[in-house]
Formats: C-alpha cells, sequence, structure tokens
C-alpha cells in the first residue's frame, strides 16, 4: 500500500528527505558524544591516557602514549581520525606494535584488546533476543489485555487488568527479575541458571535462559501498552466514524476489529517502533539481572572499567539504533495514516 | 381491519409489555413512530431525552424534525436506527418500518435492516468518516454488508454512485481519503454511501450544518433529486427552518424531548400555534421580507433532560405562560390534533391564532 495519493516521486522525495534528517542527526549526535567523551576527562582533571597505561607509569611514559594515541590532539583533530575510522578504518600505535581497526572502526577498545565494533557485534545477537522475544510477549499481551479491559470496561476484568498494569510500570526490573530467578530458576527449578547459550547451539537451553528475562522486560512493556491501547479504543469508540460503521449494519465485531483497531494500532505502531529501536541498544537492567550478555551488560562493564572507547561505541551504537527506529516509524505512520503529508 | 391485522402477522404487539397509547399497526404508514421514549440514566438522574414522539412518515414524503440542540432530535433518529447501546440507554414505545416493529425486535435484526432500509447522513462529513479508510472502500464496504457480491461489483456499484451525487472523475476519487475531498465532496460521498443499498428510509441529521452556505443549497438539491429518483422516505433532522422550507413536506418540532407542533409544512410556516414555533420563526433570518429590522431570539435557554419545568417545558420562556389562568405550570399540554395540525399547548385555539395573526405574524 502506497502512501495515500503520494506519487511515486513524492514517496521518494519523502525518503530521501527522511534518510537526510537522520545522518545529519546521526552527524550531529557523534558530534556531541564525541565532545562529552573528550570533554568529561578534562574536566575530572584525568589525562585519558592514564587509562591506557599501568598503575606505575610515570608521567612521561603517560605523554608518550597520548602522543601515540592522538590523545594530544585538539578535538576537532581526534573528532575527524574518529570518522575517518568509522569510514575506512584506522591503525592504532599502542608502541610495540601496530594495531589495524576496519571501518567502520568505532574504536579500539585496549582493556579487550579488540577493536570495539565486532564486541558490539558479538553482544549484538544476545540483545536481539532479549528485545524480539520480549516485544512479541508485551505487543500480544499488553494490546490484547488493553482491548479486553476497554470492552469491559468498569467491570471486574477490566479493574484487574489495570491494577496489574499499575503494579507492571511500577515493579523495578531488578525487583521482578529477581524475584523470577529465585522462584523459577533456584526454587523450582523449572527454568535453567548457567551461561548463555546460542540459539544454533541449542535452542531450547537459549529459550529457557532468556525466558524470565523476556517476560520481565515484556511485563514492564505491556503495561504501558495495555493502558495506551485502552484508553485510544476507548476514545476512538466515541469516534463519529464509528458510529458511521454501526449505521452501515456492520457487525459489531466487524466495527471493533476493523474500524476501532485501524484507529488503535496507529499510535501503538509508533511507540513500538521507538521502543524497539531503544531496546537494542542495550537493556542494562534486564541483561545484568539475568546474566545476559549483551549490548546493555558490555556498556555496564565498560563504565565500570572505565573503558571509554567501548562506552562511546556503545552510546552511538545505541544512538543509531533510535535514529534508525525513527525513520522507520516515520516511514510507517506515511504508509498507516494516509492523513500524513508527503510534501 | 387493524384487529385483523394484529392478530394475524403481528400478533406479538398484544403482549408486547412496552408501556405506551396502544393503537393497531397502520399498513398504510410506511414508518410509524408510537410514543418512542429514549431515557439515559446517568450519575445526576434520568435524562429525558426523547419522551413520547409519535408520527408517520410515507415512501417520498419527507419530514423535517425541527428544535434547538437538545431537544432530542438526533436522539430520536439514532433510536430508529437502534444505534443507542442497550447498557446506556432506556429505549420504549414502538417503532414500525414497512409493518415491522424494530424496538422489540433483536439487535441482529435491527442491524440487517440498518443500513440497507433505513440509513442515515450525519452532520459532519469529516469526523463521519473513517479517517484510515478510502472513501470507495468505506461505500464498498457498506454496500457488501447486505449483497453478497465480488469486491470488483461492489467498486463499481460505488463509482457508479459517486457519479450519481456530483463526484467528478468518480472512477478516479473513489481511491482518495476523506481528507481529501472537500466539505460539501465528503458530504456527497457520504450520501452515496448511505444509498449504496437503495435505502427506504433515508435519516438526515443535519446534513448541511457543518458546510458552507454555497455547498448547503447543493447538498439540499441534490437529497431532493434523489428522494424523487430513489422514492425512499427522508427524516430531515434539522434546527434550520430554512433546510425545513426547503425539502419538508410536514415538520414536527420538539421541545425538550416531546412534541410541542406538527403539520404539513405550509400549515406550520403559514399558521404556526405554539408560542415556541413563533418563536423559532421570528429568531429566523429571512432575506424576503424588507420590514423585518431585527431577530427576536426566544429569551432564556433550552431546558435541562433532567429536571423538564413542570406542566408545560416551555412555560419559563413563554411570554403567554398563565394568561387567563391557564394551567401552563402545573399540566402538560397534551398534543391536540385540530383541523389541520397539532398542537401541545394550553393556550385555546381560536386565541392562538387570535394572538398570531394579531401580534405574531405582522413582526415577520
Amino acid at each position: 500500500m502506497a502512501p495515500a495519493g503520494g506519487r511515486p516521486m513524492d514517496v521518494i522525495n519523502y525518503i530521501l528527505r527522511r534518510v537526510l534528517t537522520s545522518v545529519v542527526l546521526m552527524i550531529i549526535i557523534s558530534m556531541v558524544t564525541f565532545g562529552v567523551f573528550f570533554m568529561v576527562p578534562k574536566l575530572a582533571g584525568t589525562n585519558p591516557a592514564e587509562l591506557y597505561v599501568g598503575k606505575q607509569a610515570t608521567p612521561a611514559d603517560v605523554a608518550a602514549t597520548a602522543r601515540k594515541l592522538g590523545l594530544d590532539q585538539p578535538v576537532t583533530v581526534q573528532y575527524a581520525r574518529f570518522v575517518k575510522g568509522l569510514v575506512a578504518g584506522r591503525d592504532f600505535d599502542d608502541g610495540p606494535n601496530k594495531t589495524h581497526c576496519d571501518a567502520p572502526c568505532f574504536g579500539y577498545s585496549f582493556r579487550n584488546d579488540r577493536p570495539v565494533w565486532p564486541l558490539l557485534l558479538d553482544r549484538l545477537p544476545v540483545t536481539i533476543s532479549l528485545a524480539i522475544g520480549a516485544a512479541i510477549i508485551w505487543l500480544i499481551g499488553g494490546v490484547l489485555a488493553g482491548v479486553i479491559s476497554a470492552l469491559r470496561r468498569g467491570g471486574a476484568l477490566d479493574r484487574t487488568v489495570m491494577v496489574l498494569a499499575l503494579a507492571g510500570v511500577s515493579l523495578p526490573i531488578y525487583f521482578t527479575g529477581l524475584l523470577a530467578q529465585l522462584v523459577f530458576v533456584h526454587t523450582l527449578h523449572w527454568l535453567p541458571g548457567g551461561e548463555y547459550v546460542n540459539f544454533a547451539d541449542d535452542p531450547a537451553g537459549w529459550a529457557g535462559k532468556l525466558f524470565l528475562g523476556w517476560v520481565t522486560l515484556a511485563l514492564l512493556y505491556a503495561a504501558t501498552y495495555a493502558r495506551l491501547t485502552r484508553a485510544q479504543m476507548l476514545e476512538t469508540v466515541g469516534e463519529d466514524y464509528i458510529r458511521t460503521a454501526r449505521a452501515k449494519g456492520l457487525r459489531e465485531r466487524t466495527v471493533i476489529a476493523k474500524h476501532v483497531m485501524r484507529s488503535v494500532l496507529t499510535p501503538i505502531v509508533t511507540i513500538f517502533g521507538l521502543d524497539i529501536g531503544s531496546l537494542l541498544g542495550g537493556a542494562i537492567l534486564t541483561e545484568s539481572v539475568f546474566g545476559l550478555p549483551g549490548i546493555g551488560r558490555l556498556s555496564i562493564d565498560a563504565v565500570n572499567t572505565k573503558d571509554l572507547p567501548v562506552v562511546l561505541g556503545v552510546t552511538l551504537f545505541g544512538a543509531l539504533f533510535i535514529v534508525l527506529a525513527n525513520f522507520i516509524v516515520d516511514l510507517l505512520y506515511a504508509v498507516i495514516d494516509p492523513r500524513v503529508r508527503l510534501g | 381491519m387493524k384487529g385483523a391485522h394484529m392478530s394475524s402477522t403481528n400478533s406479538f404487539t398484544t403482549t408486547d409489555p412496552v408501556p405506551g397509547p396502544r393503537r393497531g399497526p397502520d399498513p398504510t404508514a410506511f414508518l410509524d413512530v408510537r410514543d418512542l421514549r429514549i431515557h439515559f440514566p446517568t450519575d445526576d438522574g434520568l435524562v429525558k431525552a426523547v419522551d413520547g414522539i409519535s408520527f408517520t412518515l410515507e415512501r417520498g414524503r419527507t419530514l423535517g424534525i425541527v428544535g434547538e440542540s437538545g431537544s432530542g432530535k438526533s436522539v430520536t433518529s439514532l433510536g430508529i436506527l437502534g444505534l443507542h447501546q442497550r447498557e446506556h440507554a432506556r429505549v420504549g414505545g414502538e417503532v414500525w418500518l414497512d409493518g415491522e416493529e424494530l424496538i422489540s425486535a433483536s439487535p441482529e435484526r435491527v442491524r440487517q435492516l440498518r443500513g440497507q432500509r433505513m440509513a442515515m447522513i450525519f452532520q459532519d462529513p469529516l469526523t463521519a468518516m473513517h479517517p484510515y479508510f478510502t472513501v470507495g472502500a468505506q461505500i464498498v464496504e457498506a454496500y457488501r454488508v447486505h449483497h453478497r457480491v465480488s469486491k470488483a461489483v461492489a467498486r463499481k456499484r460505488a463509482v457508479d454512485l459517486l457519479g450519481r451525487v456530483g463526484i467528478p472523475q468518480p472512477a478516479k476519487r473513489v481511491d482518495d481519503y476523506p481528507h481529501q475531498f472537500s466539505g460539501g465532496m465528503r458530504q456527497r460521498a457520504m450520501i452515496a454511501m448511505a444509498l449504496v443499498n437503495n435505502p427506504d428510509l433515508l435519516i438526515a441529521d443535519e446534513p448541511t450544518t457543518a458546510l458552507d452556505v454555497t455547498v448547503q443549497a447543493q447538498i439540499l438539491d441534490l437529497i431532493r433529486d434523489l428522494q424523487e429518483e430513489f422514492g425512499s422516505a427522508v427524516l430531515m433532522i434539522t434546527h434550520d427552518l430554512g433546510v425545513v422550507a426547503e425539502l419538508a413536506d410536514d415538520i414536527l418540532v420538539m421541545y425538550g424531548g416531546r412534541c410541542v407542533e406538527e403539520g404539513s409544512a405550509q400549515t406550520l410556516f403559514r399558521r404556526p400555534e405554539h408560542p415556541y414555533a413563533w418563536g423559532l420563526l421570528g429568531s429566523m433570518p429571512r432575506v424576503d421580507r424588507e420590514n423585518r429590522d431585527r431577530l427576536i431570539p426566544i429569551k432564556g435557554t433550552p431546558p435541562s433532560l433532567i429536571n423538564l419545568p413542570s406542566g408545560c417545558a416551555f412555560h419559563p420562556r413563554c411570554p403567554y405562560q398563565g394568561r387567563d389562568g391557564i394551567p401552563c405550570r402545573t399540566e402538560v399540554p397534551s398534543l391536540a390534533q385540530g383541523s389541520d395540525h397539532g398542537v401541545a399547548c394550553h393556550i385555546a385555539p381560536a386565541e392562538r391564532r387570535r394572538i398570531f395573526a394579531e401580534d405574531i405574524a405582522p413582526a415577520l
């Protein structure tokens, strides 16, 4: 389905403009982020090069390292090198040997002795597994709960769902997550503990390890979706065009399933895109609580070890997903809401 | 004759517990509404939006229901279509459509008739059409609920009807969304959607209120032409006396959920007898009279439907209330049928005609 009234050229123009906006946005984000990571050590009164040398290093060693890594250069030069690394890759000369970092080079983690990009890629499947699994559960569960709640407005079922939803948004993950682990893994032994395994190696083990993470994360989001769906549905049911649908002689279930849901889904698709986008940048709490080696876990470990290139990389990576999600939501929006003007 | 009819096809009406005056079904009337009552229980009290309305309407005729906002006009029309939700509204009385009673009929039966034999045009065509479906898809849907035809056939029908209601290039515009239509075009599309199943009864609820003045006349012309073509009965709900003057054969004036005056359009415009009808005429701008220097508004505001004034609901706003000791405050006037129309007013008929002729008519 093509966006309403859009001639092909309009559609292409619209997409190109959105791509351009996204790229510009990404550049600005990278500048700001890079600036912050340049400024923070300065403000804290530390030399970033100190993080790369041993505890017993002399000031001369620190200065030498800073020179070799280019940390003594102005921020503009450092940023230019960073962008060059993203586009074409770059070399790090850490003294005894030269290390090459392929494009896209998000930086080099000397603590892990690896470029940041493959570190991110290693962790990405875990984060995607967690996000997609949870998203399916919360989307189905949340929307369904909201619909039922709206249809039974004021009834016992409605109140129960809304109380659960309130509990869902209020309870922190480190509470529900730890409680769930205590009950289902350590007490009832229904689910396996231990390390994360890849889907390809052991699908059942993969699902078993992720299951509580999915449910816990889904609970948090499902609550929001249930409330949103309910509110949106109650608002839509009062619209004139729903009365028109009934006046046509449509069956009530057609009125609800087609005419009401069509309007309800529009805002849900929007926030769903944004939620998925931000989750793909890493779910720090969930991954930490359930011991899942995803991007969120990578970022918290990097913060704890002051591994600045990784923190910078994770931040930009997360931002990339959010910008990408925004872009996709914009395109989707033009498809699902014909009133969106492409001009 | 009436008794025979009741004991045969509609024998269930004799045991029907719905309160209200009993008359046998009148086989000649296509639409026969009898003592229709629509009450809404609310936290503040019982809203008696419609409290005993009766009228008949034949195919090919137009009845205008006139009244201020909150007089119960729209509630009446939605009640005929069975669009009030049973958990929110108490609906009593009888609605006979071509010999079939609708208030006691099953919701499923009323649904089958809705859109097919009785269709509705709503006030604001922008909000009354679904923003996410094309105009064509919405007409196609309306047709296919009641006809087992392919989408292609229904689409052809939709294009055909869009052309009939005066949409240029209907084969192209059928795929437009409502927001791509102008207000007048949307109302035309709405009319096409209502007419797609050739309904016998067309209810138009303020069909021109949301439109530009220049477009209003076009839409009224269209409704009149289509009525002649399709032979439908038209129920025109409006607060605009100009609209009923254009279209209606008969007029029913509503106030506070009841009928205060009814009769042929000619009678109502030439010899209105209810003080409220006088007020409506006096507050209507007319370009055909030169000697009118200003409009005379009806003082006061429409009554609360929860606490209707005692007696005649219009009495707090009526300049004639209580004159010569008539019981306006205490007794509800019944709708007394005179020689040519019905009036619910305590003032004696001869006196009403005298007041109109001497005081009201010269100022109009």
